[in-house]
């Protein structure tokens, strides 16, 4: 992915977060702890489990589509999968070869079953975190995360590095057209070039931060910035939690997807 | 380097949430108590300089490829250890928020991977012991490359002994340790060479930012509480990785303990104290009911039973039922607000 694409990226997601529907409403606290739960239940699946953890396909359709998120814009991260989590399963049909299954007739090796019981498991956890933060929005997190009690000055820093994220990517943006502009090829891109440029941001993102702290202090900074407290537990918060969690137990411990085909199975015969 | 939810079981990830939750806290109290206000507007632009800063591109010599820092140390040099951590976990956080990096249950074991070891290992053991307030180039560019070398090979080990322990990979221990290590080492190589550049460079611009103020960036040889919160945050890892290496569903590794122990390949339930414990244990500190071990006397292969095309044919059907079901909902939401937008 390129500077640019990957930064406006970053700027649209930013933009969903502000649309106002059930799930935008929904307290910060609820949707992190639901969505760490919902990946829990994932993961927590052995293996060779495949057809079991289509079910859970819900919970991100249901955020995409309550949320009124447009499909292409989770799909296409999705999509790119990590070349890591690749990288690492594509080895599981080469070494386990022993034949499990055999649909139709067709055999099938257990290497194959986990290998695409990683990739599923991959777009289902990755899609909750990328819906995550489009149905939440950043500060919201950072709400959340204050009220779950982590240390003050994390989250306070961490809302301040979300804010200069758009500003040093500014100024990097700026730099590297520069380094373009003048460069062909792969020429202006050796290592002690990059050390000159990114020395040179460094600076610059030094002395802002204490143009910024100047400012601060000349408008009454004194060590201690608040935190917006925007959501409280509602009557739906709680409702949006205790159905999600059911689903995600009956999931998890009845096999939902062996009940239906068996089901097909018998009205066909 | 990123761990991926999809490639962790839960009780690596969480043993490593507990682990870099109780860093968090730990640097945040640290900090609290002898930092200047100045420093957390720092942070929060030092995290953005970080993540512009990984979107730059550089060539790799020799190979023509191109690649782009990491910048721990860097943080780390500037910073000092608890600074830099925070800010190496947050930039994390918003990675995989913003661009689906690993995950959120991942993001724990990330957070350990690519925080912890250059900033309580490489920074304040190999960095600060080898320069000592030195400002020759060739003294910082040999602390620098020795440290984020350490850190990154400690990193990548940490990589390889979650995927394992999370029993997802068939991967066997030693080929994933040799594909992981060497790559790791290249890469420390270079990224020293580049901090080192930064710290050298910087230093000449605005010696300020690079020097050590009065002490803030050493490591605190504190209490005795610190200590045993460190050591408790180790513990916690530890022993949750060596549960979730019992826990995994795939029993090769226990088999094959057991079979060493007792010479046999099955040991009646009932008369082996170990497994019985084992199980109790497993009872207590499952994260859900239905993971558990291998149920006694089963043949080798319990989590999948033999081949049954019956069954397997009923599965497939029923998965495209289930994502069939889960679409028509989708699609029955998306028509509901529409209509509802017109009224």
């Amino acid at each position: 992915m390129t500077f640019d694409s990957e930064y406006f990226n970053l700027g649209y997601l930013d933009t969903l977060s502000y649309k106002k529907t059930f799930v935008h409403r929904l307290d910060p606290r609820v949707k992190i702890l639901v969505s760490f739960a919902f990946i829990i239940f994932v993961v927590s699946f052995p293996k060779y489990e495949f057809g079991a953890l289509m079910p859970f396909f819900l919970y991100p359709v249901f955020l995409l589509t309550a949320g009124n998120i447009p499909l292409r814009a989770i799909a296409k991260k999705v999509l790119f999968i990590s070349p890591f989590a690749i990288f690492i399963g594509i080895f599981n049909p080469l070494l386990d070869t022993k034949v499990i299954l055999a649909p139709f007739g067709i055999p099938v090796s257990g290497g194959w079953i986990s290998f695409f019981s990683i990739i599923v498991k991959f777009i289902l956890t990755v899609s909750t975190a990328l819906l995550l933060i489009a149905v939440t929005s950043f500060p919201g997190i950072c709400e959340a995360l204050a009220r779950m009690k982590l240390p003050k000055i994390f989250v306070i820093q961490l809302l301040f590095l979300y804010r200069y994220i758009f500003v040093v990517l500014d100024v990097a943006l700026r730099m590297i057209r520069a380094r373009e502009a003048r460069s062909f090829g792969k020429r202006g891109r050796e290592i002690k070039n990059f050390i000159r440029l990114i020395s040179v941001l460094l600076v610059r993102s030094v002395e802002r931060a204490e143009r910024i702290y100047q400012a601060m202090l000349s408008r009454g900074f004194k060590g201690e910035i608040r935190v917006l407290r925007k959501h409280t537990i509602r009557f739906y918060d709680i409702l949006f939690s205790v159905i999600s969690l059911c689903l995600f137990y009956v999931f998890r411990n009845v096999n939902v997807v062996n009940f239906f085909g068996e089901t097909i199975n018998r009205a066909f015969r | 380097m990123h761990m991926a939810d999809a490639l962790l079981s839960p009780t690596v990830g969480g043993a490593l949430w507990a682990g870099t939750l109780a860093a968090i806290i730990y640097s945040a109290k640290q900090l609290r108590e002898k930092m200047d206000e100045k420093m957390v507007p720092l942070m929060g632009v030092l995290g953005a300089f970080i993540f512009a800063g990984q979107m730059i591109n550089f060539t790799i010599p020799m190979t023509g490829s191109s690649g782009h820092i990491g910048g721990g140390m860097l943080l780390a040099v500037i910073l000092g250890p608890y600074a830099a951590f925070l800010v190496i976990a947050s930039v994390l956080i918003i990675q995989a928020l913003f661009f689906a990096d690993g995950g959120l249950l991942a993001l724990g074991a990330n957070i350990w991977n690519l925080g912890i070891y250059p900033c309580f290992i490489g920074y304040p053991l190999v960095y600060r012991t080898i320069v000592r307030g030195s400002t020759s180039p060739k003294v910082i560019t040999f602390a620098s490359v020795l440290s984020v070398v350490a850190g990154l090979q400690l990193g990548a080990l940490s990589v390889v002994l979650e995927t394992k322990l999370s029993g997802i990979t068939e991967l066997p221990f030693n080929t994933f340790l040799v594909l992981m290590q060497p790559i790791h080492l290249a890469i420390g190589i270079i990224e020293g060479v580049i901090t080192a550049g930064i710290v050298i460079y910087v230093r000449t611009l605005r010696p300020d930012i690079v020097d050590d103020l009065e002490g803030v960036k050493t490591l605190s040889s504190g209490s005795s509480l610190k200590k045993v919160l460190i050591i408790m945050a180790v513990l916690a890892v530890i022993t949750g990785g060596a549960l979730s290496w019992l826990a995994s569903t795939h029993p090769d590794g226990l088999e094959w303990s057991i079979e060493k122990i007792y010479g046999k390949p099955e040991v009646p339930q009932k008369q082996n104290p170990i497994s019985e414990n084992l199980s109790k244990l497993q009872e207590k500190t499952a994260v859900l009911p239905d993971y558990s071990l291998p149920s006694k006397g089963e043949e080798e292969n319990p989590s999948w039973p033999a081949v049954n095309p019956g069954r397997s044919v009923s599965g497939i059907l029923g998965g495209i039922m289930v994502l069939g079901v889960v679409l028509l909902f989708g699609i029955g939401i998306k028509v509901m607000r529409k209509f509802r937008e017109k009224t």
